[in-house]
């Protein structure tokens, strides 16, 4: 395992709190398609807090899913630097994102992306089985209420209930952060309550800094901080006096 | 514990098992031949070894008329000389109880006392005979097997002239008659032909041999080397200067003799058999492997994505589909090792049979075992090698969005205006076949391999039926062939023309030379003939009989190319006969012979050469076929008749012999052909299927019939199975007129001959393995669940 390059120069212009874990700073990302140069993201100025939940609101195609790509360490910006503690997840090498995804990252994606040969147990433990302090898998299933469908194959799920797999997957092995690219995006809402319901426990009770996607306003209620972007850019960032529990929410 | 990604691995294998066992099987057959050839080739050369070495095999040979026991002294005092044995050795004809046909044999000297010093026999059963009785003898094992004769058994021998009552004491096999077979014979024929040893104090009275011999063999001091350029040739140079003013006909090195020879041969041709073919299978296995994996893994993009969102590393995804692959070639690998190594056995077997060994040590070495796996993985992980380095590289982020849509194209066809002929389903096949022009290619290459090997089998049939008809059929026709113990007058053809039955007999003289031409050099008989004759001709390129010219040789196309000589050049000629004359000959023409290294001239004009008068050293005879058994018995009371040469027992025989070989080898062939070509089209249109899977229920769901969507998926595979079957005919061509060219040996060529039937043979199995898949197919399109493949999200 690598460790994750230092950063060699604080920022000079900001003040950084303490507590931030991540510190985003002039990140763009420009997709180069043949002829075509797609602007994903124009110089994002951001920084995210331990223990907080994040929701990034935005229009289909304004960068969300880019911009939580290059948190996770799926992707690296075209420019601007991202911090995670001290560590430049920008100058990192392919083996340090490795690590830092293994260690540090927990993942849930839009569409579930389960492996179907794997029963709900083994989809858990393909990820404890290389992490470091991971929860025992039938420990996480059960914290999102599968514990009695441990052997089932995601074929044999309905689509809430792979979506809590993705959650328990991605929260198994204790990571600092999570991110979540539009976990509501293919369920009804009353499925989609009961996967929040879990990211809110995760969060609080773990203190695990979540960000969660969605281009459902009505979501932005449950969290801390709600940041707006539009066309590559934060529009907005609001913070709430108050976190709303997912049971109440409506949209 | 099983890790989860293994037990991924494993679901998702058993979920493609009909796949990866097809895979499987063509490795399996790719690693058993590998193995099965190689173990048979160490079993036998082992053996051979251990053979050689515990029965004193020697490593230089001589005939001669006859010399003092004392020259043996002269000839161990030759520098580079070991141990030297001098023998009798004395050519009979047999008289077998309740078997009319002649029977032929070498009457070989055992020493007077204790063991012999080389060439030792192996006694299989019974007991040596004594130095002094002249009606004990040994007999090869195979002779006895051929005709039931056991210890105690009687047999009459023409020796010198008289007819001798022999006694069977014992059963022996001899390192020098491993292929037993007789002069001038081209196989094996073990009813009428054989070895038998009698004590030396007798044979030496019947053939007046008092303190004297007729053969010599030596083996070399160790350093002196047996090949040829060294000491050997030096010592070989010596010992017929030595044996010169005694008839020596000239001594050869073992490499020469005919048993070792024969064996050599067969060596090579298992090293070519081990060689071609796994490296066929092999490749077809990369491929396949390959088409499998990039599917797989193009299927998997989005699990590939989520594996390295957790934090799985490039090389942990890469490992994870190299595994998935080796287990595939773990799997053929064993299958392989299991089916070589019982092949082998059943191959050396064969051998065993086929040759005369006292025994046969089968040799697995671990090596051989070990490069079979190593091959069979590195070619493997080759041909994954880009697709699994794809998966490993693939970007995180960017996997997890879909694959972007194919590019189609409006195809040649269309862009020619032909579209207009075309449904919509045909331009369905059509672009999809020139989307992937190099899969295609290779779908339609590995298909047509398989047509090619297919082709092997039948090819040897072929070629062998013609050999044997041409040889037979238009140049030797003669139905006996009677050799004089010695030259003799051209007037005694009138007593064998005369014997009731003969309906034609031609003289011939044949005689030992050397030819020579530049520093080329090579030993043959050169023999004369009549000009006219129609027992024995030589045939031009055209199959036309050649009339022998008044002057001059003419060469079998072997060794004119052997020498590099063509029509005009100048051979000298050494006669190892008579005074040892050398002269110099044109060469006249060039005869094509699938048999034997011969050299040939008018027999007046040979007599001339050898400044003879109307001399003869045997005739062929045409017998009247009723009649046939009156004139064994005839000439087996001839004294002056050494040998009788039967031409219809001697092709039967040939083909006894071969049929099992050449049996076992087309349904091997016919078997791998089939694996191949089912691999291929079996994987071809699973993938097709796989692929295509949604657009087909997508069709389905607009109200296609299963037929029609059929049409599409299978008419692809159709179109690709017929293109490759030309192709296949003429790799086919290829890998037989290969294989004819590796097979060619001095003693016999395998004529490039190939009759329709080997081709519509090969057709006709390819298309029958491609229906057969194509019927797996269509049952799985019946399966095609088309809620479940339009819900999923692709
Ligand atoms: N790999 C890529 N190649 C080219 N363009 C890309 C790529 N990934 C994203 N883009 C483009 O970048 C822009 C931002 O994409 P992104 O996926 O971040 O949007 P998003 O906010 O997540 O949208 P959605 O809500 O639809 O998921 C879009 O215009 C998209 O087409
Ligand atoms: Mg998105």
């Amino acid at each position: 395992m690598e460790p994750l390059h230092s950063a060699t120069h604080p920022t000079p212009h900001r003040p950084r709190r303490p507590d931030v874990v991540f510190h985003i700073e002039g990140v763009t990302k420009v997709y180069r398609m043949g002829e075509v140069r797609v602007h994903a993201l124009r110089g994002v100025d951001l920084d995210l807090y331990r223990g907080e939940l994040c929701v990034l609101l935005g229009a289909s195609g304004s960068g969300k899913s880019t911009l939580l790509n290059i948190l996770g360490g799926l992707d690296t910006p075209t420019a601007g630097r991202v911090l995670y503690g001290d560590q430049d997840l920008t100058a990192a090498g392919e083996g340090a994102l490795t690590a830092y995804r293994r260690h540090h990252v927990g993942f849930v994606f839009q569409f579930y992306n389960l492996i179907p040969s794997l029963t709900a147990r083994e989809n858990v433990a393909v990820v404890t089985e290389i992490a470091r302090d991971p929860m025992r898998p039938e420990d996480a299933l059960g914290l999102v209420g599968l514990g009695e469908r441990l052997d089932h194959f995601p074929a044999q799920l309905s689509g809430g209930e792979q979506q809590r797999v993705a959650i328990a997957r991605a929260v198994a092995k204790q990571p600092q952060v999570l991110l979540c690219d539009e976990p509501t995006g293919a369920l009804d809402s009353k499925t989609g309550v009961v996967v929040l319901e879990v990211l809110e426990r995760v969060n609080r009770e773990l203190g695990t800094t979540t960000v969660v996607i969605t281009h459902n306003a009505g979501i932005a209620a449950m969290a801390d901080r709600v940041v707006s972007l539009a066309d590559g850019r934060i529009a907005d960032v609001h913070a709430n006096a108050e976190r709303v529990a997912p049971r109440e929410l409506s949209w | 514990m099983i890790r989860a990604i293994d037990r991924k691995l494993l679901r998702e294998l058993r979920a493609m098992r009909m796949q990866a066992l097809a895979i499987a099987l063509v490795i399996v057959s790719g690693v058993a031949i590998f193995i099965m050839s190689l173990s048979t080739l160490d079993s036998l050369y082992e053996t051979r070894e251990r053979y050689y070495r515990s029965h004193h095999f020697a490593d230089v040979f001589a005939s001669l008329k006859r010399a003092p026991e004392s020259l043996a002294w002269r000839i161990r005092r030759i520098p580079g000389v070991d141990k030297v044995q001098t023998r009798v050795v004395a050519y009979v004809s047999l008289d077998i109880p309740d078997f009319a046909e002649p029977v032929s044999a070498h009457l070989i000297s055992l020493p007077e006392a204790g063991p012999s010093l080389l060439n030792r026999v192996f006694l299989t059963s019974g007991r040596m005979p004594e130095a002094d009785r002249d009606d004990e003898v040994l007999i090869s094992a195979e002779l006895a097997a051929a005709h039931g004769l056991g210890l105690g058994d009687g047999l009459r021998a023409t020796i010198n002239g008289r007819r001798e009552r022999l006694t069977i004491v014992g059963l022996a096999m001899s390192p020098e008659y491993i292929y037993q077979i007789a002069p001038g014979a081209m196989f094996p024929d073990y009813a009428r032909y054989g070895v038998l040893w009698m004590g030396r104090e007798a044979l030496a009275v019947a053939y007046d041999m008092d303190s004297a011999f007729n053969n010599v063999t030596l083996t070399l001091a160790p350093g002196a080397g047996t090949g040829t350029g060294t000491g050997a040739e030096n010592v070989i140079d010596r010992l017929d200067t030595l044996l010169a003013p005694y008839g020596g006909t000239g001594a050869y090195a073992r490499e020469h003799q005919l048993s070792h020879r024969f064996l050599s041969e067969e060596l090579k041709q298992q090293q070519t058999i081990a060689t071609v073919f796994p490296l066929i299978f092999f490749g077809v296995a990369a491929f396949l492997l390959n088409v499998v994996a990039s599917r797989l893994i193009g299927l998997q993009r989005e699990q590939i994505a989520s594996l390295k969102a957790f934090g799985y590393s490039n090389v942990d995804v890469g490992v994870h589909y190299a595994k998935l692959v080796l287990a595939i070639v773990l799997l053929g690998i064993l299958g392989g090792i299991g089916l070589g190594v019982l092949l082998g056995h059943g191959m050396s077997g064969l051998y065993r049979e086929f040759y005369s060994f006292p025994f046969m040590d089968y040799v697995l070495r671990p090596r051989v075992i070990a490069a079979a796996a190593a091959v069979s993985i590195a070619v493997a992980l080759l041909g994954t090698l880009h697709a699994v380095r794809g998966a490993a590289r693939l970007p995180p982020a960017q996997a997890m969005r879909p694959e972007p849509p194919p590019v189609y194209r409006a195809t040649l066809v269309e862009r020619l205006g032909l579209q207009r002929w075309l449904s919509q389903p045909t331009r369905m096949i059509l672009r999809h076949i020139e989307r992937r022009p190099l899969k295609s290619l290779l779908t339609t290459l590995g298909i047509a391999m398989a047509c090619g090997i297919m082709m092997i089998g039948g090819f040897q049939r072929g070629a062998i039926d013609h050999m044997v008809g041409v040889q037979f059929g238009m140049s030797q026709r003669a139905d006996l062939t009677a050799t004089y113990t010695e030259p003799t007058s051209g007037r005694s053809l009138y007593s064998l023309q005369s014997l009731p039955g003969v309906t034609l007999a031609e003289g011939f003289r044949s005689v030992p030379v050397r030819l020579r031409f530049g520093h080329r050099g090579y030993r043959t008989t050169l023999e004369g003939l009549d000009p006219h004759g129609r027992l024995m001709r030589l045939l031009d390129k055209e199959l036309a009989p050649i009339v022998l010219p008044p002057e001059g040789v003419v060469l079998s196309d072997y060794l004119a190319e052997l020498l590099q000589v063509r029509p005009g050049d100048r051979l000298v000629i050494d006669v190892l006969e008579g005074d040892r004359r050398t002269v110099q000959v044109a060469v006249a023409a060039i005869a094509e012979q699938y048999l034997g290294v011969g050299a040939y001239m008018r027999r007046s004009a040979l007599n001339r050469l050898l400044r003879e008068g109307d001399a003869i050293s045997g005739a062929h005879l045409a017998v009247d076929s009723p009649r046939r058994g009156a004139v064994y018995a005839e000439l087996k009371e001839m004294p002056r008749i050494a040998g009788i040469i039967e031409q219809t027992s001697a092709i039967r025989a040939f083909y006894d012999t071969l049929a099992q070989s050449v049996l076992f080898f087309t349904l091997i062939a016919t078997l791998l052909g089939a694996t191949i070509s089912f691999g291929v089209v079996y994987n071809s249109m699973r993938i097709a299927l796989s692929e295509r899977s949604r657009e087909l229920a997508s069709l389905r769901v607009l109200g296609f019939e299963r037929g029609e969507i059929a049409y599409i998926l299978l008419g692809e595979l159709a179109l690709l199975t017929l293109a490759a079957i030309p192709l296949g005919l003429a790799i086919g061509y290829g890998l037989c007129a290969y294989l004819a060219a590796a097979f060619e040996s001095d003693l016999y060529r395998i004529a490039l001959v190939l009759d329709r039937g080997v081709y519509a043979w090969a057709a006709l199995v390819v298309i029958l393995s491609a229906l057969a898949s194509g019927l797996m197919i269509w049952r799985q399109l019946g399966r095609l669940d088309m809620v479940a493949v339009l819900k999923s999200k692709e």
